[in-house]
């Protein structure tokens, strides 16, 4: 007998490639860091002794590790918030027919579609505090501020703690918008105009519409895109990484890239890998709710 | 209670038209059924009525109001859909008061019309289920209570059958036409069904190429059609079409009796029909075949009901008769009716 014709024999071999994969990329790295979090390994020493919760414990005590752990948080809920309000309205817009949607649709893909890096260095220089277009149109644009005397000084945006960390938030949301907004329309394309219709029959306002028949019936694929943004959020560093490298004076730094400092820059493979691993069981915890919500919500 | 009036009322989308120029009235408290084959404007014509819909041109009246402009819950319309158009999150209650929350009736009027509604159509102890959780003719009735507990002047329906089993169909029929002889209210309903048509309609509006090929009580309608396209879309089987100098003349299969099982004074056509194959339907027998002299390449269709005890072979030919007055004669290019002429 062929292998092809053995269903259960061709499922295995089919299936181990991607298994494969996944455990060299990411299970062995996620064990090692599991061993490495609980042991006092350096980039020098790759043996290492057993150290318990030592490394969590000193990660508690640093006040850097607990300002990024309140900026992870801060980063990750500010941004989901802004993108789910901004997704929704955009993807009930995009839901129109209108001229020029197809031009709107695309300039609403483009963040998504060119390359994250490339990307933040294009905001890199749009905050720069020399040349950055945002002054230049608040200097010669406005006039509301400026370099001469009597005048109020221009924003450095990267160079100011809480304006930097606003833009972070800002360049985190116009990255993370576009995939939310395609998730949305998939979500609202998948409500039968006559539910719609039925609505409008019965009197509804736009808003009576919006907040008691559509968001409640996108809600489970909603959830999905909030999932997949904060967990992108908590662990993504690229943002922060090239625009502030976690400045000025770590007051920028998430979790992400306080552990890429500390472990590949500063060598510390054990304290990094505790920083690392200290989200696990909430993100865990956090992607079992949403999934249970999104599956007891699912009604259609 | 509202009459509901169409005046040329046309609706152009980019590559068709779908409705073209359509005048309708209909009367206080009527039933009134617009029917046709599928795509022939009678949903958009409904959904123009509701305003879901922006016509293209026309006016839309309803009671002596002109509301082209009006949304649709300015109307005091209230539609049932093909799909029923549930909220799928809310519960029956919910779905049922979801018109009178959106009116803003005062909260402690809602609970008692919700209860009222859902006695009127039986549903009561369905009220904290989801939609999901029904049948299909319990979201009917739902779909029915929350179209009425708002006690809207007229009543517009989308086919709010075609997803019911036959033998429910039936029974649903029954009610609904009931349910709106009770409450008087104007209402339109749309169908591709000839039987619903017939059966629901004070009047039937029967509609092709989104234009009213003829308006008129089921019985006028299925006797005397107005042109070809109503003498073959009503009737099953169909009307049987021949030609003769120059015209052609039809007639209904169940109008054409065995010679012998004729008694009448009507002044009647003699004709012989020759048997091709017979159906036998229990109730009735379909004999196929044509008219052996009149017309001996066209195949017709002759329905014997179970009474009419005629022994039939196949490959035979007998003589059958046809009420002169039920012989109909359409111009052979317009399809028009025109007057009666010898055979």
């Amino acid at each position: 007998m062929k292998v092809a014709d053995n269903p259960s024999a061709l499922a295995k071999i089919l299936i181990a490639p991607a298994l494969i994969y996944i455990a060299a990329v990411i299970g062995i790295p996620f064990f090692l860091s599991l061993w490495f979090s609980v042991s006092d390994v350096t980039v020098s020493s790759s043996g290492g002794h057993y150290l318990g919760l030592e490394n969590f414990r000193s990660a508690l005590e640093d006040p850097s590790f607990r300002r990024a752990l309140g900026n992870t948080f801060l980063f990750a809920i500010a941004s989901q918030v802004i993108v789910i309000v901004l997704s929704t309205v955009l993807a009930v817009c995009l839901m129109k027919d209108f001229r020029g949607k197809w031009i709107v649709r695309l300039l609403i893909l483009l963040p998504w579609v060119a390359p994250v890096s490339l990307g933040s260095i294009g905001w890199l220089w749009i905050l720069d505090s020399i040349y950055s277009i945002i002054n230049y149109a608040l200097y010669h644009g406005l006039g509301v501020c400026g370099p001469e005397p009597g005048m109020t000084p221009c924003p450095v945006w990267l160079g100011q703690p809480s304006l930097a960390m606003l833009s972070i938030i800002g360049v985190q949301v116009w990255r993370t918008l576009p995939l939310a907004t395609i998730i949305n329309l998939g979500g609202l394309s998948s409500i039968p105009q006559d539910i719609h219709d039925a609505a409008a029959i019965d009197g509804a306002s736009f808003f009576r519409t919006l907040f008691q028949i559509t968001v409640p019936l996108i809600l489970p694929i909603l959830l999905v895109a909030v999932l997949f943004g904060f967990v992108f959020a908590f662990t993504d560093m690229i943002v922060v990484w090239v625009l502030t490298r976690g400045g000025p004076y770590d007051m920028t730094q998430v979790l992400a890239s306080l552990a890429f400092f500390k472990g590949i820059d500063g060598g510390d493979l054990a304290g990094a890998s505790a920083i690392a691993l200290f989200l696990f069981p909430v993100l865990a915890a956090a992607a079992i709710l949403m999934l249970r919500l999104a599956r007891r919500a699912e009604v259609i | 209670m509202a009459i509901v009036e169409t005046r040329q009322i046309r609706k152009v989308f980019t590559d068709h038209t779908a409705v073209d120029g359509v005048d309708l009235a209909t009367t206080e408290g009527e039933f009134l059924v617009l029917l046709g084959p599928s795509g022939c404007g009678k949903t958009t014509l409904l959904r123009m009525i509701a305003g879901l819909e922006k016509q293209t041109s026309g006016d839309i009246i309803i009671g002596g109001q002109v509301v082209n402009e009006l949304p649709p819950r300015e109307r005091r319309i209230a539609m049932v859909f093909q799909s029923y158009a549930l909220y799928p999150h809310l519960t029956v209650a919910k779905n049922i008061a979801f018109p009178l929350k959106a009116a803003k009736i005062p909260k402690d009027q809602i609970a008692g019309r919700v209860q009222k509604a859902a006695g009127m159509f039986g549903i009561e102890r369905l009220l904290h289920r989801k939609p999901r959780q029904l049948s299909g003719g319990e979201r009917q009735r739902v779909a029915l209570a929350r179209a009425m507990v708002r006690e809207p002047s007229v009543f517009l329906l989308d086919e709010p059958l075609s997803n019911l089993d036959a033998k429910l169909r039936t029974s649903a029929r029954d009610e609904l036409q009931q349910f709106q002889r009770r409450m008087g209210t104007t209402t339109i309903y749309v169908t591709h069904d000839q039987v619903e048509a017939m059966g629901l309609g004070h009047r039937i509006a029967v509609m092709s190429k989104g234009k009213v090929r003829q308006l008129g009580p089921p019985q006028e309608v299925y006797n005397d059609p107005a042109d070809t396209f109503v003498a073959g879309f009503l009737g099953s089987p169909p009307m049987n079409f021949f030609e003769r100098h120059g015209a052609l003349v039809g007639f209904r299969p169940e109008q054409i009796l065995p010679r012998a099982a004729y008694a009448t004074q009507d002044p009647l056509v003699h004709v012989w029909f020759r048997v091709d194959r017979v159906e036998n339907l229990g109730a009735d027998r379909l004999l196929y075949g044509s008219l052996r002299d009149l017309a001996p390449d066209v195949k017709m269709i002759v329905n014997l009901p179970f009474t009419v005890h005629l022994p039939v072979t196949e490959g035979q030919a007998y003589e059958f008769s046809i009420k002169e007055k039920d012989l109909k004669f359409f111009d052979k290019e317009s399809g028009l009716r025109i007057a009666a002429r010898p055979l």
